[in-house]
């Protein structure tokens, strides 16, 4: 396989603003910190979006990220550093004069006003003329599919119908930043699906720039066009959401995006885009592709073998397996049917487990691998990589 | 999927029996609470009926006879004389008396008059230390609505003579304005209306203050942050999304205050000067100086009729609210 796999794979296509050094940063938040008494939320951030991008702030609850949001519509003031929007310096601007608008986690939609009049509440505030006000509103009810309920009162409508409000209230006036806290976490499964798309239909129709939080990886996985992860206050990580699956920076991101296999080791030999990968109970070192602009490494170094259990191959152990840089024996200690594919707890010796995911290829009653049955496991060296932070 | 506990479960399996004695003994268990229930309520409903339905119906039967130099100061209404029904010898002289007299009515005016500016009085003053309470901190809260029912600890009538002491001509106030060099003549803050005023808004402000917090506390911080997101400054967002969303708060302690405050007594009593008129001033007049028991049954049924206005008008208040909710 070629070295280009592993870098970004940019060559033959339009480029993505992040990846042209001209592209212009829209929303910038240069070392923002914020303190909460002796308690840091925030820790030196700094993060750059592009003009209608869907950037998504992805962490567990008390990683930051929702304080980050609200220091973006103005809600809290940065202890440190500055945020700019279109080259406006907003850091110590108060809500009400900002450009952007918020889709509060809980919709926040007055209760004692009419879907138009929660609507219509924002374009007032800026002392819109009726007739304008009324075109407006009229417009983005129909983008959202609820000019039919304009007179309900929330308390009348289901909650994927107020999401759809608090969403026109937030889009009409037109922000430069769409802020939304956690946009989908108050749905059900099936509505939040459907939602999502709807979301990046809107988005894609309106061309504002979103900036969301979430906690759910999957959410911030198809909405986003990047994302940063974030724990303690700090950006982890920052990247396409293919960036950040398949090219973790650290053991937090490859961890907390999807599942994967942990080994540690040492670096036992550099050859050029390979490395040689020791790890303690193995005799055969783990050959794994790295590219040493990204990722430079030395003889010797403690790091971290990681591979995505789709990413292995699983086959009954016949005892004549072919000859694979990585290649390992096992027995299945879990299996688990899903449907569309298996996951398998591998027990590879020395009470390590190894999980892989094996999509159903074939249809069939009986099962080709089952518990206790003894297996190999191999991957490619691309399949793998070496985590050093 | 049939498990072995739905088997268990059909109606000739043990768990069916078991399920029909239980339900049995369920509904058994309802009949008794259900009777229970009433009981509960019954208790206060019949003291309401003894203590307060009945002497309403003994001043009403009062506001139509005539006065009488006698013990009782009044005649009777129903005269059991020849055969088997009463004869009514009911009057309407006393309520004719009433409209006729310009003394009543402007007593009547008057005290809605007072009644109504104190409630706003207490609605403005209110308004704020109950919004700064339902926004403090948790330990500060409790605090500061410590401080506000404090005072029910003292005697209503201990509290107002005590402003008798702080507003009279060498008072308290009085000396110390003095002392500070504020003036150098000793207002007459005693004796007249505003006295009356200071007196009113003193006393009902704990129950102006006590809904406004219940309902202002449970205001959702997330809508103020709404609105200043879309565009409203601070005043705007209290006028467009507070105020109108604390309404049933601001209507549940402006009667708590206007309605008391109409039929006060103690304060225009103590408080006020012979030129503040309210009605229940008057009323204790005619009962106790003039003895005349008939007019004031009277003036009471009409204090009632009055005050019964704002009160059914509160109550559809509230149902609607309460329909607004579900």
């Amino acid at each position: 396989m070629p070295e280009a796999s592993v870098s970004s794979p940019t060559a033959g296509r339009r480029l993505d603003p992040w990846e042209r050094p001209d592209a212009r940063t829209y929303v910038r938040i240069a070392n923002v910190s914020k303190q909460f008494g002796g308690f840091t939320a925030v820790d030196d951030v700094s993060i750059d979006i592009y003009r209608s991008e869907l950037f998504a702030l992805l962490g567990a609850s008390g990683c930051g990220k929702t304080t980050l949001l609200r220091m973006l519509a103005g809600f809290e003031t940065p202890s440190s550093g500055r945020i700019t929007i279109d080259d406006q310096d907003i850091t110590h601007l108060p809500p009400y004069e900002r450009p952007v608008n918020m889709m509060f986690q809980s919709y926040a939609l007055f209760p004692h006003m009419s879907v138009w009049d929660n609507v219509a509440y924002g374009l007032k505030q800026d002392g819109v003329g009726r007739t304008e006000i009324r075109r407006r509103v009229g417009q983005i009810l129909e983008l959202v599919q609820l000019a039919p309920w304009a007179k309900r009162k929330p308390h009348q409508l289901s909650g994927g119908q107020r999401q759809r409000v608090a969403l026109a209230r937030a889009l009409v006036k037109r922000p430069k930043v769409l802020l939304l806290d956690e946009p989908l976490a108050a749905l059900d499964k099936k509505l939040r699906e459907q939602t999502q798309f709807e979301l990046m239909n809107i988005q894609d129709e309106v061309g504002v720039t979103f900036v969301f939080v979430t906690h759910d990886q999957e959410e911030a996985m198809t909405l986003s066009t990047r994302m940063a992860v974030m724990d303690k206050g700090r950006v982890m990580q920052m990247g396409t959401p293919t960036e950040i699956y398949e090219f973790p920076a650290n053991r937090f991101t490859a961890d907390f995006i999807g599942s994967i296999n942990m080994m540690d080791g040492t670096v036992a030999r550099l050859d050029g885009g390979r490395a040689q990968v020791a790890v303690s109970g193995f005799d055969r070192p783990f050959t794994v592709a790295v590219d040493p602009a990204t990722t430079p490494l030395r003889q010797g170094q403690p790091v971290a073998v990681a591979v995505r259990p789709e990413k292995i191959a699983v086959h009954r152990d016949t005892g004549q397996a072919g000859e694979h840089p990585n290649l390992l024996r096992g027995v299945v200690r879990d299996f688990a049917y899903l449907g569309d594919a298996s996951v398998l707890r591998v027990d590879i010796g020395g009470g390590r487990l190894i999980e892989v995911t094996a999509p159903n290829t074939r249809r069939a009653l009986k099962r080709e691998i089952d518990w206790d049955d003894p297996v190999v496991l191999w991957w490619d060296p691309e399949a793998a990589v070496v985590l050093t932070a | 999927m049939t498990t072995a506990l739905d088997r268990a479960a059909k109606p000739d399996g043990p768990a069916g029996r078991l399920a029909r004695a239980g339900g049995a003994a369920a509904r058994w268990l309802v009949r008794v609470t259900g009777r229970g229930r009433a009981l509960v309520v019954a208790v206060p409903y019949l003291w309401l009926f003894l203590f307060f339905f009945v002497p309403f119906l003994i001043v009403l039967k009062i506001s139509f006879s005539q006065m009488v130099i006698a013990q009782p100061p009044f005649t009777d209404v129903f005269v059991w004389a020849e055969g088997w029904l009463p004869e009514i010898k009911a009057t309407l002289a006393n309520y004719i008396w009433l409209f006729q007299d310009a003394l009543y009515w402007i007593a009547y005016l008057n005290s809605l008059k007072i009644a109504a500016i104190a409630t706003l009085l207490c609605l403005l003053v209110g308004y704020p230390m109950a919004y700064a309470i339902a926004r403090a901190g948790p330990t500060m809260r409790t605090l500061l609505l410590l401080m506000v029912i404090l005072p029910f600890w003292t005697s209503f009538l201990l509290r107002v003579y005590a402003w008798i002491g702080i507003l009279k001509q060498n008072g308290l106030l009085n000396n110390a304005l003095i002392w500070a060099g504020v003036i150098d003549e000793p207002l007459a803050m005693l004796h007249n209306h505003f006295a009356v005023y200071l007196g009113i808004v003193y006393s009902y402000l704990p129950f102006m203050i006590l809904p406004l917090y219940a309902n202002l506390e449970k205001l959702d911080a997330s809508l103020l942050e709404a609105s200043a997101d879309l565009g409203a400054r601070p005043w705007k967002t209290f006028l467009t999304v507070t105020l109108p969303l604390s309404w049933p708060g601001v209507f549940a302690g402006s009667m708590l205050v206007f309605i008391p405050a109409v039929g006060e007594f103690v304060i225009p009593e103590l408080l006020g000067g012979p030129d503040v008129l309210m009605i229940g001033k008057v009323l204790w007049n005619e009962f106790f100086s003039n003895r005349d028991w008939p007019v004031a049954s009277a003036v009471t049924i009409v204090l009632i009729l009055v005050l019964v206005i704002p009160l059914v008008a509160f109550q559809r208040q509230q149902d609607k609210a309460q329909q607004a909710l579900e």
